[in-house]
């Protein structure tokens, strides 16, 4: 790669690829304590230790949910109260208007559908997806994150960014390849 | 199997029951997994047999169009519903496949909860057995309502007549359960597909399959933070369908129990109805898998533990089921009811006495062969009992509806209930849409979750002194 290619602001970062789950939370242990913190790790599967070596631990899915799930319980019962109480009250079998225990399991639907929904969305949301493009796929050997291999990538935007020391970096790890990948 | 000692159980049970089986053969990696799974859709021909298969579904599901296209012009007259018997095939076959969807969520959902390994390589073709048994259940509500171009009625919207659902009927929460939980079974199925068709994406060679797949892998390219955030909505999903699919075969019984007819107004239905449903559930996963494993050659990661662990469950529902039947006795006779007692009287000796007594001998006596190691252990005979067991499901919801209905409170009032080749051309039209889907989505999509089956993988787990670094 040309010198220009490496410093030109077309950089998206440098990326290590690893063979098994401890070299790659390995390294993520190592580029936080060297001080990076614009990184990101790719996993074929699930892998909980690499977001953490990273410095991800919390995220706002479950409270999402859960605002979801409340929204959905008041507007089921708020629904149903609104149409026997308010808007057409009917005397059915002498029953209240507000019969509240024919009401529950329209709420309980109700709260389950919205959570779920929530749940879904937000956790698209939060993730930035459908996202067409990501420069991480101009890496000719990404195709393998979803195969096999490990990838981390230190990006560019970093403060402590510097292309010649962040592939050094990477290189000292137990990466079978580095290489940078262009915006 | 042996396992090297310093290997980690993969899954709880296998702590629990060492020498078992193992859910997935040893010798395989992240690459074979992949490779293997992967091959099934985008590098096999299409085989004759497949062809076969999916023409003579795809030529029921053409009946269906057929008999329902005549149903809309003639009405519900074509059918043998009339009063008293106005349920007929269509509700006992809307129960019927409600009941097995319930087990792809159990599956899913219940099993992940309770950290089954063994579930990951049959939860995917179960979700979508779900998908597809809510879909051919829907079918039978909107047939059945006489009118169903005015099916939208069930639904609370600002009209211009002003008048709105009776939210304290059963069949409306009926309404809102099941289509709740199509809702939710559909978004479970496809998060879980996403990580999965980013394989597909990074391995087909088609241009045009790589385009779909790309476009429906949302751009998937497993970031830590992705998948933290994905483990915990999939997570959250799991703990969310629980309950709702205990609600939903419970909301199915209400429409019986609420009412007063007798052999229905009984407080045993819901546990009883989830039950069935997980029972016939469990049967059509195994009837579904134990081909699929044979075709495709997946015995190793649909292994003969799966067909075990399927048949213990079938085993356990299905004597929670016996304790119903019993049961709905017992409360005939110590309810001291005429009517109720008569109800029985009537199912078991009168005119549909045989379908009370088939069902006994399909649903009960049948399947106590499970408790035997050899049978649970031999495909063959697995297959055969869980067909058994699917046809006494579909006769208990037949016993169900047409003995209760048709000999009720006034004797002059009493009717026959007997069905025309057009209920018979729905019900053989819903299995038509059923398989000819299940044989599209074995071609088109991963039928055992790659992503999951990687974390059963030795390998795959940190080391501990890696693991334990903080």
């Amino acid at each position: 790669m040309t010198e220009q290619a490496l410093q030109g602001p077309q950089l998206y970062g440098v990326i290590a690829e690893y063979v098994t789950p401890d070299a790659l939370v390995d390294a993520c242990k190592k580029a936080r304590a060297a001080g990076y913190k614009r990184m990101d790790a790719y996993t074929p599967y699930p892998l909980e230790e690499a977001a953490e070596a990273i410095g991800f631990e919390k995220t706002r899915v479950p409270l999402l949910t859960l605002c979801g799930g409340i929204l959905g319980g008041l507007s089921g019962y708020g629904l149903q109260y609104w149409v026997h109480v308010l808007a057409y009250p009917l005397n059915v079998g002498g029953r209240p208007l507000n019969s509240w225990p024919s009401f529950i399991i329209i709420t309980f639907e109700m709260t389950i559908l919205f959570a779920g929904i929530t749940a879904v969305v937000g956790m698209l949301m939060l993730n930035g997806l459908p996202q067409p493009y990501h420069p991480v796929f101009n890496h000719p050997r990404f195709f393998a994150a979803s195969r096999d291999r490990f990838f981390l990538c230190i990006e560019a935007t970093d403060e402590k960014f510097d292309v010649t020391e962040a592939t050094r970096f990477l290189q000292a790890t137990d990466a079978v390849d580095v290489a940078e990948v262009a915006d | 199997m042996e396992q090297a000692p310093e290997t980690k159980a993969s899954t709880t049970l296998e702590r629990l029951l060492p020498g078992q089986s193992p859910v997935l053969t040893p010798g395989h990696t992240l690459e074979t997994i992949t490779d293997k799974i992967v091959s099934i859709v985008l590098r096999r021909p299409v085989t004759l047999g497949w062809l076969g298969g999916f023409a003579f579904f795809f030529g029921l599901l053409n009946l269906l169009m057929f008999a329902v296209a005549y149903l809309f012009f003639r009405g519900t007259g074509i059918w043998g519903i009339n009063i008293p018997v106005g349920w007929g095939f269509a509700i006992v076959n809307f129960v019927w496949w409600v009941g097995i969807g319930h087990a792809g969520t159990l599956i899913s959902a219940i099993l992940l909860l309770l950290k089954q390994g063994w579930r990951n390589s049959i939860n995917r073709f179960a979700e979508a057995m779900t998908l597809f048994a809510v879909a051919c259940a829907g079918v039978f509500p909107l047939i059945h309502t006489g009118r169903p171009w005015l099916a939208y009625w069930l639904f609370p919207y600002p009209n211009t007549m002003g008048v709105w659902p009776q939210f304290r009927s059963p069949l409306l929460w009926d309404v809102f359960a099941v289509s709740t939980y199509a809702t939710i079974s559909a978004l479970f199925w496809y998060v879980g597909l996403i990580p999965d068709l980013a394989t597909f994406r990074d391995s087909a060679k088609n241009p045009v399959a790589k385009v779909i797949y790309g476009l429906l892998a949302m751009g998937w390219r497993g970031s830590a933070r992705h998948w933290k955030r994905y483990e915990s909505a999939y997570l959250l999903l799991a703990g969310l369908a629980t309950p709702l699919v205990l609600s939903v075969h419970t909301v199915v019984s209400f429409d019986f129990a609420i009412s007063i007819i007798p052999g229905w107004h009984t407080t045993v239905f819901p546990p009883y109805f989830v039950a069935g449903a997980i029972y016939s559930g469990f049967a059509m996963v195994l009837v579904l898998a134990i081909p699929i494993r044979r075709f495709y050659g997946v015995q190793d990661m649909m292994t003969l533990r799966h067909l075990d662990n399927a048949a213990k469950v079938m085993l356990g529902t299905g004597l929670i089921v016996a304790y119903g039947y019993t049961m709905e006795a017992f409360y005939a006779y110590y309810s001291g009811n005429a009517y109720e007692l008569f109800m029985f009287k009537n199912r078991a000796l009168g005119p549909m006495a045989w379908s009370y007594w088939c069902l006994i001998l399909f649903n009960i006596l049948i399947p106590q062969v499970l408790w035997i190691r050899k049978v649970r252990m031999n495909p063959g005979m697995l297959f055969g009992t869980s067909l058994v067991i699917l046809f006494g499901m579909w006769l208990e919801r037949f016993v169900i509806v047409v003995t209760s209905l048709h000999r009720d409170f006034l004797p002059s009032s009493w009717g026959m209930y007997v069905a025309t080749r057009w209920d018979y051309a729905v019900f053989a039209g819903t299995l038509g849409l059923f398989f000819s889907a299940m044989f599209l989505f074995i071609r088109l999509m991963p039928m055992i979750t790659i992503f999951e089956m990687r974390t059963l993988l030795p390998q795959s787990k940190l080391s501990e002194e890696v693991a334990a670094h903080d």
